[in-house]
């Protein structure tokens, strides 16, 4: 009995004491370490109370390029950059409401449209790389060897061929859509090979790999996680951006600092070193030669102007 | 049966190696746990010992509130804070979107019903006589209630119990109002997200199951602690 309550209150003085340390008024919560993959650094700034909150594509967290570029950012500006990786359409709409400092995705057509809504002053060109058809080794549609993603999907569309949709309002859902729409096809939802999972990249091909379905992948998330997705293969785009004919495949990033007008709360002035920063030679270099040695290509072709 | 196996033995050499990382997501899920559980308690034990001991006219309609809580799915709790905390949002200048203190906030709201729901259920089953006799013998309120409680304390333990599992598992919510921001909002659940996206599910696994040993262990004291206060 009396163990009990003894017990009871200690909980309580714990948990309220943990909730006081938490919620001490300090910006950051207590849970900032270094990050492992920065190079010791013998005077750790004292803990900077900066940070720039970047809202970005699952595909430029997930292959390792922000973990490999970041580093340099938060060094050279004393600026920590957190992290938001969702899809296009999410990163957008988090930029939309204030909610992020700076935006880094890839569908145009909603770039220029969070320009001219305000959200934004200026969008600049980053890197691209290229979208690819991956599908099952048997090819039952039988596209290996097309050159254009229209006809692919015509045939697919044809033939019925399972096909694996992201639906998830990504940049790679957006040029999906285009694809089918240049095809001439809508796709419905009674269309029972088409399959809109709504997840994102790497769920929608590990369910491709699972069920032999067909999809539209960028191709730095194929390579990423090739060695995960023993039954599939490239059917058309080849096995670099050079060898992809089709042109409508191109997949170009753009980075946009949030509109302060719009939105009082933003950090634009790290946010507008961060876009000068992420399209200085330099970083532009950096980018250029990420996954080249673990892919023998790279991953995204820098092509900011300078 | 590979994978799972090779997960198993990822799990025990990521424990066993001080990786940093792993410890600051161990860390962060146990501060925003830990805290909403304590809020939740805060909040709903007393209200739910008010609800059970004293007549309320609209006792019924909050009962029924209370139960349809408990069956909230999180990712809706999730989204209403996340319209709530955004910049854009009625609450938006204390910047609280993407830090602990959003992933707190939906997750008291998560916990509130069951603590709040249980705790009353429980209060409601001790004896009315053992409440008499407290007051015959000159309890004050605040003594009669700790008295209900501490005779209702298995009850009362189980909904903490239940409130702890809902809110340490959950990952709709606090992906979404949290953003998963590495060593700042990451915690256990939305890390097996992450990584099962990604396809490396040894890490998963691995992850998923240090969540397990962390839930059993904390189960396990509190069921020792309930045990102890019966004998």
């Amino acid at each position: 009995m009396k163990h009990f309550t003894l017990a009871f209150i200690l909980t309580f003085a714990a948990l309220i004491m943990a909730g006081c340390a938490t919620a001490t008024p300090t910006a950051l919560p207590p849970t900032v370490a270094p990050q492992p993959t920065v190079a010791p650094q013998p005077t750790q700034a004292p803990a900077s109370a900066c940070a720039l909150r970047l809202a970005t594509t699952t595909s430029t967290a997930d292959s390792g390029l922000l973990d490999a570029i970041l580093p340099d950012f938060e060094k050279k500006f004393n600026c920590q950059v957190d992290v938001v990786a969702v899809g296009t359409g999410q990163a957008l709409e988090i930029g939309s409401k204030g909610d992020a400092d700076v935006v880094l995705v890839h569908a145009r057509k909603s770039e220029d449209k969070f320009v001219a809504d305000g959200h934004a002053r200026e969008r600049f060109d980053v890197m691209y790389n290229d979208f690819i058809v991956v599908g099952p080794k048997d090819d039952p549609a039988q596209i290996l060897g097309m050159t254009s993603s229209a006809d692919a999907f015509k045939q697919i569309a044809t033939k019925q061929a399972s096909f694996a949709s992201r639906g998830d309002k990504s940049g790679t859902n957006s040029k999906e859509l285009s694809i089918w729409a240049s095809a001439g096809i809508t796709p419905t939802k009674e269309m029972a090979w088409y399959n809109a999972l709504g997840q994102g990249m790497g769920e929608t091909l590990l369910t491709s790999n699972e069920k032999g379905m067909y999809t539209l992948t960028d191709r730095g998330t194929y390579l990423a996680m090739r060695d995960k997705l023993p039954n599939l293969v490239i059917i058309l785009g080849g096995n670099s951006l050079d060898e992809n004919k089709d042109k409508a495949l191109l997949n170009p990033y753009g980075v946009m600092a949030v509109n302060p007008d719009k939105h009082p709360g933003v950090q634009y002035e790290m946010a507008m070193n961060f876009v000068n920063w992420l399209v200085s030679p330099d970083i532009q270099k950096m980018i250029g030669t990420f996954g080249v040695d673990k892919f023998g290509q790279p991953l995204f072709y820098p092509n900011a102007k300078p | 049966m590979e994978e799972i196996l090779a997960g198993l033995a990822h799990a025990l050499r990521l424990i066993f190696s001080g990786d940093p990382a792993l410890y600051e997501i161990i860390w962060l899920t146990l501060q925003v746990t830990g805290v909403a559980l304590g809020l939740a308690i805060l909040l709903g034990v007393p209200c739910g010992a008010a609800l059970g001991l004293y007549r309320v006219r609209t006792r019924g309609l909050i009962t029924v509130l209370l139960y349809t809580g408990m069956g909230l799915p999180p990712v809706v709790v999730g989204l209403f804070v996340y319209l709530i905390l955004s910049r854009s949002g009625p609450l938006g200048t204390l910047s609280w979107l993407f830090t602990p203190y959003a992933m707190i906030v939906a997750q008291v709201i998560i916990a509130f019903p069951l603590t709040a729901g249980l705790t009353m259920t429980a209060v409601q089953g001790v004896d009315p006589a053992l409440r008499l006799q407290a007051r015959a013998l000159g309890a004050t309120g605040a003594q009669e209630v700790w008295t209900i409680l501490t005779e209702a304390r298995i009850g009362v333990v189980a909904a903490i119990v239940a409130a702890f599992g809902g809110i340490i598992s959950e990952v709709g919510a606090v992906m979404l109002v949290g953003g998963n921001i590495e060593g700042k909002t990451r915690v256990l659940t939305t890390a097996i997200v992450l990584n099962t996206r990604t396809g490396d599910f040894d890490l998963a696994i691995a992850l998923g199951l240090i969540l397990l040993a962390i839930a059993f262990i904390i189960n396990g004291g509190m069921l020792f602690l309930q045990r102890n206060a019966l004998e």
